[in-house]
């Protein structure tokens, strides 16, 4: 691919280089593949020349022999540039870096989770040093409980001050800081405790050494060259982060970050890498139920368990033969009920992957397919998949939005809808002021202290309206604190003041919201990039109606890189969206009046999203009901039939995310033959009625389907290659080439080396034999190693350029063509101005990262960190009722009854109050909706 | 001889108020300025004077003061001025004697130079421990604000300046200039990589020039009285005084304003009155402690910024420390490096770590637990921190007094490995 921008020529030991302009001689050298060693630089936190790990030897000139040391990453690779790293000298003090490094970093290797991944033991192998000299006793540290993701270790801390840029600079945090001076330099918090930053994980990959480790992957330590990994997506939210989930002994140990440039880049939430946990539940279903009783396979150890323990321990081993018989039983149970069903209505879920919707789509028939959302969130996806699929403004990646100059957010509480965006909006602010600097002040963008120096923590324009306060506010120019239906008056009247000619003033045009709007409205027109936000959180079709408006008045404005971000509720909204398919009011509606007895239910508890009288209802008038779900749940309590599914870590298949890019994700737990995809159950049902065949066999054979059948997914078949795509030797393997232990981890079961488990769903093979790592495609990179890197450093090896796309492309696929239809209509329907009803205030959503998701809510790291369910209320509303914060309140909202502590919200907006629907200890209520408070009289 | 920076200066009495300051002649450069010359004008002047930056790196004033991008180029905002008053350097002690001797010379050369780069603000950067400087700058600092020297308009000109008196937290990173200036702004006192330099990107990341005390004090009297004037002061090419001064067993530690290039050994015998009776002279560090050592022969040497480095040290700030023949110079040493390594602000890896080890090791030399490959470590780090290699001149500073005691006094290190101890406690 080449590269942007102007082309410098560099000498590196005296042989010319061609390297992108602006870069400094550290990236240069990484990008062509040098070893050159560093610590304090990041790809993303760029240079600040702490460490002096990469020192190279400059030269004048040609002519000049003696050169000067002079560290890479502070030092600009200007044309002529040259450079030696194999130097000497260079060499020398490189080396002695390492033995300073030494002098206090303990010999515990052995003993150290890092071993084997760690950046400053493949640095120190580089450099050469190693024989300590130095006869004195090594400084320690006392460690601190930073909470339930995070150990700390300091003793092993090499001061590179990568961990509080990350936390402080980078991502916004408060709570952690580098604390004295000289050489007891400690990095922690002022007291121990839970770090606060929902990004702290990432500080797993960001230190260099065993300071800062994954504490959940701790309870079982495992190197990383024993550990089976593939390419995945993560379930968290929207988003659709790429991740590496890691698997040992059948169970998930960890999620690392898996770089794509377009979309998470170097960084994930702390709810993505610590929410995977839910897959190893003692809640995990792992046989079938029929009739409430366990399908178990004859000879299965299991058995004497099952009736004892509440859990489904996995089932100890039964033969193949026994397993399919169980598999049958249950397939020919279901069948029997499909086929003497009148009408089968199948209810998805917008987390489930594409292709097990669509085989459930099929199964039943597009007519009785239900995409699984409440009426309210089914219209908000639709529209939101309509503005970014027709509209005349593209809908951005998360990459883009880093790069947007005006931003702004519309109800969105971005941290904890979707996490990362926080991160790349803190990102965004800078890039108008860096700009600025970078142009004035000559500073290169890779000076980071300098750059911070120059533009004293400036932030480009970010303009917030949203109900109560939020994450972003610290970077916010203003933020506004209104109703959902004033916020999207608000967005009605920017989008006024940006085309007054096209759009209606707000009735009342003396509205004090154009006053406002006429700010951001101005911002938004200066700006070279522009960018709304909005979303699905508050519930409001008013709210996504005006930001399409505001993104359309700023096309019509001739802003053709103005981009829109909307946040979808859940990891595959947007890919049920395309799916087509009725709401759950209207499935609900077909079984109680349209002569359906039969529902099949995919990986959706519907106590999530019905109220329980209507959840009551469904299975009260259904005649069957067959579930697919990982849990026992509700929902699986009332089935007739349940059969167990494997999660996104033992199936394939693909996400479509709130930009409209399918990515794959693949398995990574070899999976059992009865815990299977939810798309293979259902294939296995289709079979309707006409024996034993079955409409798909493999994950190619069911994307060949869809993209057959479906021309809006018709490209989800390229998001990665397909399992016919790679020949057998060339299947990616999901063992480093180092594993340990192969024969080993069975030996208690066989002595008999057991052929690897076969994989025909995905170009990944259970084993350490396949493609040579040079030749993987960028959706396969199942593990981030390289020859001399062992860390996840190894990265740039499989950059094009240092921070620039993966070789070969960025993996996913686009759904959405670039912008089209450039004059398309506004869209109507301003809501009337909220008026505050104090004694009914209205009850709107509020989200947590730790808790409003449920899959990741049941991770046991992650469930340490989720609040308890409450009423947040204004200081006046407290006041009135005369309630102090923790006091607890009986909150009436549509028929239910809660008795809740309260939460005083100061910057709550009048007139409103905040529940945080979606807690695992909140029922479903359906917000918004008019709540009543009344304080409890004591007992 | 002409003493422009401490003709006022009254030894243990109060300082000149702003009526004495003014009846010596002071503020009339400043009237001057303002009045009639332009700010490029002013550094012009200073730039003719030859003034060199007394801080220790005698980089010429004008020139610096030049570098701040004026006019049309300006980036819009604040400039700023910064006296760098942080005097933490062992050993020296002359701008506390300006200070608190007349504290209305530091506040005029102020204004003036701030004029010259049209700074909207000037911070006096202050040592912490300097109690009685911090008293009598501030008493300063309100007359001048009283007498329409400082604030909006000053002496009716369209020229305005606000003032502080800013006290150090105290650590001797914030001597240096844009450690300085991270502390000034509350940030941790960690020196910043240039470029940018703090003339286009400084306090607040505004354009900012930081000067030492007695660079400023200099600057009323060049205005006052021309640069050939100023020239004319000095034995050498440099213009000027300067403050000299001498610690140690001498018969009269002190401080002189001599005229720049005045030899090491007019310093030590004559003004310093010589070693104290049964004392030798065993060497110097010709301007605080980190500096390289001087020995005997050196002594003809004139004290400015260029004949020092010709001998292999740096005229620092003047201010010199000598070494006795009854004290051991290892333990001299480790004295110095126990205090760099305890004052490395822990940013690069080479100070932060490679300064206590030395200092370590020079710890077991002297105290009878040094080994024979111990000396090659420490010269091994004489060159790995060398300027350049760290990320400030804090570490190869503190090196400097080490390198010349190996090369001067290398055989008081052999035998206290050889002997297992310190020769000078054992005797």
């Amino acid at each position: 691919m080449p590269l942007e921008g102007r082309v410098t020529t560099i000498y590196i030991d005296n042989l010319p280089y061609g390297v992108k302009d602006g870069q400094n001689l550290l990236q240069a050298s990484l990008t062509l593949g040098f070893n050159l060693p560093y610590f304090c630089w990041h790809p993303a936190l760029h240079s600040v020349g702490a460490c002096r790990q990469c020192a190279v030897k400059v030269f004048k000139d040609e002519s000049d022999t003696r050169g000067r040391l002079a560290m890479g990453c502070m030092t600009p690779a200007t044309e002529g540039t040259r450079l030696s790293i194999e130097d000497p000298e260079a060499k020398a003090f490189r080396a002695g870096v390492i033995e300073w490094l030494m002098l206090n970093h303990p010999h515990d290797c052995p003993i150290c989770d890092e071993g084997g991944e760690c950046h400053l033991q493949d640095m120190t192998v580089m450099s050469g040093h190693n024989y300590r000299r130095s006869r004195f006793r090594k400084r320690t540290h006392l460690n601190q409980n930073l909470g339930p993701f995070l150990n700390h270790e300091m003793n092993r801390c090499i001061q590179c001050y990568r961990c509080v840029r990350f936390y402080r600079d980078y991502s916004g945090g408060r709570d952690f800081n580098v604390f004295a001076s000289h050489d007891s330099v400690y990095f922690g918090r002022y007291e121990d405790g839970a770090l606060e930053s929902p990004f702290s994980g990432n500080l797993v990959e960001v230190c260099p050494t065993g300071v800062f480790t994954d504490k959940p992957f701790k309870e079982h330590p495992t190197r990383k060259w024993d550990l089976q990994t593939a390419p995945s997506v993560c379930t968290g939210c929207s988003l659709g982060c790429n991740i590496i989930v890691a698997e040992r002994y059948g169970e998930v140990r960890r999620v690392l970050n898996r770089y794509n440039a377009d979309v998470n880049r170097y960084f994930l939430c702390d709810r993505g890498r610590y929410g995977f946990d839910f897959v190893n539940s003692q809640r995990r279903l792992r046989l079938p139920l029929v009739d409430g009783r366990e399908l178990v396979p004859e000879g299965s150890a299991t058995q004497a368990l099952s009736a004892t323990e509440g859990g489904s321990p996995r089932p100890a081993p039964a033969s193949s033969e026994a397993k399919g018989a169980v598999v049958r039983r249950a397939v020919a149970r279901a069948r029997d009920i499909l086929h003497g069903s009148r009408r089968a209505i199948g209810i998805g879920s917008p987390r489930a992957s594409v292709e097990s919707n669509y085989a459930l789509r099929s199964l039943v028939g597009p007519d009785n397919f239900c995409d699984g959302m409440t009426s309210g969130e089914h219209r908000l996806v639709g529209m939101m998949k309509d503005i970014v699929a027709s509209g005349p403004v593209r809908s951005l990646s998360l990459a883009e939005v880093e790069r947007a100059d005006v931003v702004l957010v519309l109800g969105e509480d971005v941290v904890n809808t979707a996490p990362l965006l926080d991160l790349a909006l803190r990102q965004a602010v800078r890039t108008r002021p860096e700009a600025v600097a970078e142009q004035l002040l000559r500073i290169p963008l890779w000076d980071d202290r300098a750059k911070r120096e120059a533009t004293q923590g400036k932030q480009g324009p970010l303009f917030v309206a949203t109900p109560y306060p939020v994450s972003i506010d610290d970077i916010a120019v203003k933020s506004y604190r209104l109703s959902p239906d004033d916020i999207a008056r608000l967005a009605q009247a920017v989008a006024y003041a940006i085309d007054p000619e096209g759009i209606a003033p707000l009735v009342g045009a003396a509205d004090p919201l154009h006053v406002v709007a006429e700010t951001i409205g101005g911002s938004l027109g200066l700006a070279a990039r522009p960018l709304v936000i909005a979303g699905a959180s508050l519930g409001s079709e008013a709210i996504l109606r005006a930001a399409a408006n505001v993104a359309t008045a700023l096309a019509k404005a001739g802003k053709k890189d103005a981009g829109l971000f909307l946040v979808a509720p859940e990891a595959n909204s947007m890919g049920s969206a395309l799916l087509g398919g009725m709401s759950l009011d209207e499935a609900l509606e077909a079984v109680r009046t349209g002569g359906a007895d039969t529902v099949v239910v995919v990986e959706n508890d519907l106590t999530s999203r019905l109220k329980e009288a209507s959840f009551r209802a469904l299975f009260d008038s259904t005649k069957h009901s067959i579930v697919l779900d990982f849990f026992r749940n509700r929902t699986t309590e009332l089935a007739e039939i349940v059969l167990p599914v494997a999660t996104f870590a033992e199936s394939s298949g693909t996400f479509v995310n709130n930009e409209g890019r399918a990515q794959r994700f693949f398995e990574v737990v070899n999976p059992d033959e009865i815990v299977s995809a939810s798309w293979k159950w259902l294939g296995l049902l289709s079979g309707r009625g006409t024996g034993e065949e079955i409409a798909w066999d493999t994950l190619d054979d069911i994307i060949a389907r869809i993209s057959e059948d479906l021309p809006a997914l018709a490209a989800i078949g390229s998001a990665a290659p397909g399992a016919r795509d790679v020949p057998q030797v060339h299947r990616v393997p999901r063992d480093s080439h180092r594993v340990s232990g192969r024969t080993a981890n069975v030996a208690s079961l066989t002595v008999h080396e057991p052929p690897p488990p076969r994989d025909l769903d995905t170009p990944l093979s259970y084993s350490m034999e396949g493609s040579p790592r040079g030749r993987i495609p960028s959706s396969l990179i199942a593990r981030i190693w390289a020859p001399r890197w062992n860390s996840v450093q190894a990265l740039t090896r499989f950059q094009e350029e240092v921070g620039g796309p993966l070789k070969g492309g960025d993996p996913g696929a686009l759904l959405f063509g670039p912008a089209s239809d450039r004059t398309r209509a506004y869209f109507d329907g301003v809501p009337e101005a909220f008026a505050p009803d104090p004694r009914r205030p209205l009850a709107v959503a509020i989200r947590h990262v730790f808790g409003s998701e449920p899959l990741s809510a049941l991770s046991r790291s992650v469930s340490e960190r989720i609040p308890s369910r409450y009423v947040g209320i204004t200081p006046d509303a407290a006041r009135s009722l005369a309630v102090a914060d923790g006091e607890r309140v009986e909150v009436t909202v549509r028929d239910l009854r809660m008795e809740l502590p309260v939460r005083i919200m100061a910057g709550l907006a009048e007139g409103l109050c905040a529940l945080p629907e979606g807690l695992p200890d909140m029922p479903y209520v359906g917000l918004p909706a008019p709540a009543g408070i009344l304080k409890r009289t004591a007992p | 001889m002409e003493t422009p920076l401490t003709g006022n200066i009254r030894p243990d009495r109060e300082p000149p108020s702003l009526k004495e300051y003014e009846k010596s002649g002071g503020y009339r450069a400043l009237a001057r300025v303002v009045s009639g010359l332009a700010p490029a004008e002013v550094t012009a002047i200073v730039k003719d004077s030859t003034l060199m930056g007394r801080g220790g790196a005698g980089f010429p004033t004008g020139l610096k003061w030049s570098f701040v991008p004026m006019g049309v180029d300006a980036p819009p905002g604040p400039r700023y001025l910064v006296a760098n008053a942080d005097e933490m350097e062992p050993g020296t002690f002359k701008d506390r004697v300006l200070m608190e001797g007349d504290p209305h010379q530091l506040v005029e050369g102020m204004i003036i130079s701030a004029y010259a780069i049209q700074a909207t603000t000037a911070f006096i950067f202050l040592r912490a421990d300097y109690d009685l400087a911090e008293k009598r700058l501030k008493r300063a600092v309100a007359e001048a604000y009283e007498a329409g020297y400082l604030g909006k308009n000053i002496m009716r000109s369209a020229y305005s300046l606000e003032m502080y008196v800013h006290v150090s937290a105290g650590r001797y990173i914030c001597g240096e200039e844009t450690a300085l200036l991270n502390s000034l702004e509350g940030k941790r006192a960690i020196p910043r990589a240039r470029p940018p330099f703090p003339q286009v990107s400084g306090l607040f990341g505004k354009p900012t020039v930081v000067d030492n005390v007695e660079t400023l004090c200099n600057v009323p009297h060049i205005l006052a009285n021309g640069a050939e004037w100023y020239k004319s002061l000095s034995l050498t090419a440099i213009g000027g005084t300067k403050m000299y001064g001498v610690s140690g067993r001498v018969n009269r530690p002190g401080w002189w304003e001599l005229p720049m290039g005045t030899t090491v050994r007019e310093i030590v015998e004559v003004h310093a009155g010589g070693m104290r009776p049964g004392y030798a002279l065993r060497g110097l560090l010709p301007g605080g402690a980190s500096t390289d050592f001087l020995v005997e022969q050196h002594l003809d040497t004139p004290m400015d910024f260029t004949s020092i480095p010709k001998v292999g040290s740096r005229m620092g700030t003047g201010t010199m420390i000598i070494l006795d023949g009854k004290t051991c110079p290892v333990a001299f040493v480790l004295n110095l490096l126990k205090f760099f390594a305890h004052e490395s602000c822990g940013w690069c890896t080479p100070c932060r770590e490679g300064l206590p080890w030395v200092a370590r090791i020079v710890k077991a030399i002297e105290e009878g637990q040094g080994e024979a490959r111990d000396l090659s470590v420490l010269e091994e780090h004489c060159v790995a921190l060398a300027p350049g290699r760290t990320f400030c001149a804090l570490a190869p500073g503190a090196v400097e007094p080490l390198q010349s005691a190996l090369k001067y006094f290398r055989e008081d290190f052999e035998r206290h490995i050889k002997e297992r101890g310190c020769p000078w406690r054992a005797a």
